[in-house]
């Protein structure tokens, strides 16, 4: 008879295991629990780099995501660009990812209008141009190569924030927020060609490729899927949607930890493991 | 939350609708999955034709040769000057063009001239500057001064200078050991059999690391959503609540 219940589970139709998951995902989005989440020494590095920076300091915050990985990486862009507002400090912003640029421009507008920060004098959008191996070796020269304009056709030498700034030489460092494979061309091309100080936030699939980076020294810093944002969260003292979402992670975690072990589980009582 | 207008909740309704058209493939294919498949398909196909035809096209290749055209009508810069400029201007579609003889099996022979030039110039731009990042520093960071790992653990730094220590072994035992399962040319026998097993284990556990992260980038990305169609019904009692 226990043998009938491990080949039941064996052909339990995949549908309950949607069902399930959907249920301990959406759930606890209702009610308010807040989860402990532990500070890595990647993302605090990131979060240390940014405070140390004094007043009026320029920044790079290249963003590339679209709506398939904003819900990832929304939530750390904001807390990013909350963090260099709240210090004063100049941000530039690039969307290399054609798909995400005017959700960027929203987010980046979005987060500026909080701290009521001025276009042109407290941050700079140069959006979307093709091809973003060539736009980043490029910038390494001069931001006006790739960009003789920003986002909005504005001269880059008109406005205000941009005087006196030229290459990744004038700025204290990069945080660029990805989520494509274009981040190996910031390493390559920015980092590697031009010495730029550079930091990652990138979706979690990605993330363990990346270690190697932060081991080897070539990235000062990594924030890594919803719980890199979460961290930067806390880091900032302002928790928000990843923060409300780390419950519905960690519960979500731990029953597909389940499904794993009752599956192995019943795949050998069942025999089966006997056949293979 | 406050009020939305009529048209912001007449897409926010849309997105529902269609999110809702996509989760319906988890309980079986359907024409609304299919329906809402091949409108992000058809979508993002004419949204990057168009993104691509004014910020390639038209940015940097129509303007730059109108413009180069056009100087020949001004007094300024010299004659061979403005002819240089139209050369380079004109090359690039000129080139370009040639990727349409695919089109005509007579010429077709004739793009792989762009394709060669294309790939000549990545090649040429990319691979020093891959190899200096992704193979020569990731080689050098993993040639560590041996006395500086046993300091870091016996010296009696804490213990996570202890951990440090202990962490720099695994990555250069790990690195070794997962470079010798790829290497084919020796029998995976006896010392170096050993070291491709345990390669073999390291490559095992980092794809359980980047599993893990996976499942969580896909639960993220569920979580988005649901957070969205919570936004959605609240936006909607908003609407006809009022």
């Amino acid at each position: 008879m226990p043998n009938d219940i491990w080949n039941t589970l064996m052909n339990l139709d995949r549908r309950w295991v949607y069902l399930v998951i959907g249920l301990v995902t959406f759930l606890p989005i209702l009610v308010t629990v807040d989860t402990p989440v532990q500070i890595t020494s990647e993302v605090k590095s990131v979060f240390d780099r940014v405070e140390s920076l004094p007043e009026g300091t320029v920044i790079m915050v290249p963003m590339e995501y679209s709506p398939d990985t904003m819900a990832e990486l929304q939530p750390m862009a904001r807390a990013v660009l909350r963090h260099c507002f709240s210090k004063g400090l100049k941000v530039i912003s690039t969307a290399l990812q054609i798909q995400g640029v005017l959700l960027i421009e929203q987010d980046l507008r979005t987060v500026a209008n909080e701290f009521d920060k001025v276009y042109g004098e407290d941050y700079v959008f140069l959006g979307y141009k093709p091809y973003p191996d060539i736009v980043i070796l490029n910038m390494g020269e001069n931001f006006r190569l790739p960009f003789p304009n920003d986002y909005y056709d504005n001269d880059l030498d008109d406005l205000p924030m941009m005087a006196g700034v030229s290459n990744y030489s004038s700025v204290a460092c990069i945080v660029n927020i990805n989520a494509t494979s274009g981040v190996d061309s910031w390493i390559n091309y920015a980092n590697g060609r031009y010495k730029a100080d550079l930091a990652l936030g990138v979706t979690a699939v990605i993330a363990t490729d990346y270690y190697a980076f932060l081991q080897s020294g070539q990235i000062f810093g990594l924030m890594g899927g919803l719980k890199g944002a979460a961290e930067y969260e806390r880091l900032i003292g302002r928790k928000g949607v990843a923060n409300k979402a780390m419950t519905s992670v960690s519960v979500a975690h731990v029953f597909i930890i389940l499904f794993i072990i009752i599956g192995n589980v019943a795949f050998f009582a069942s025999g089966r493991g006997k056949r293979a | 939350m406050e009020q939305v207008s009529l048209g912001t909740m007449f897409w926010m309704t849309v997105a529902a609708f269609l999110t809702f058209c996509i989760f319906s493939f988890l309980y079986r294919d359907n024409p609304f999955y299919r329906f809402a498949e091949h409108l992000v398909v058809g979508i993002s196909a004419g949204y990057w034709i168009a993104i691509l035809y004014h910020t390639s096209l038209t940015d940097l290749w129509i303007d730059p040769l109108v413009a180069s055209v056009t100087a020949f009508g001004t007094a300024e810069g010299s004659v061979a000057g403005k002819t240089g400029m139209l050369i380079v201007n004109i090359t690039p579609g000129a080139i370009g063009v040639l990727m349409f003889s695919r089109f005509f099996k007579k010429t077709s022979w004739i793009s792989r001239w762009p394709i060669a030039y294309y790939l000549g110039v990545s090649a040429g731009v990319a691979l020093p500057l891959y190899l200096q990042g992704f193979v020569i520093r990731q080689v050098a960071a993993n040639m560590m001064d041996p006395r500086s790992i046993f300091g870091m653990i016996f010296a009696g730094g804490g213990a996570a200078d202890f951990f440090q220590g202990i962490g720099e072994i695994i990555i250069i035992i790990g690195s070794i050991c997962g470079l010798a399962y790829f290497y084919f040319s020796a029998e995976h026998k006896g010392v170096f059999g050993g070291a491709a097993k345990l390669g073999i284990w390291i490559l095992m556990i980092g794809f359980g690391a980047t599993f893990g992260y996976t499942v969580m980038a896909r639960i993220s990305l569920l979580i988005g959503r649901l957070n969205y169609l919570i936004e959605w019904v609240r936006a909607l009692n908003g609407f006809f609540g009022s």
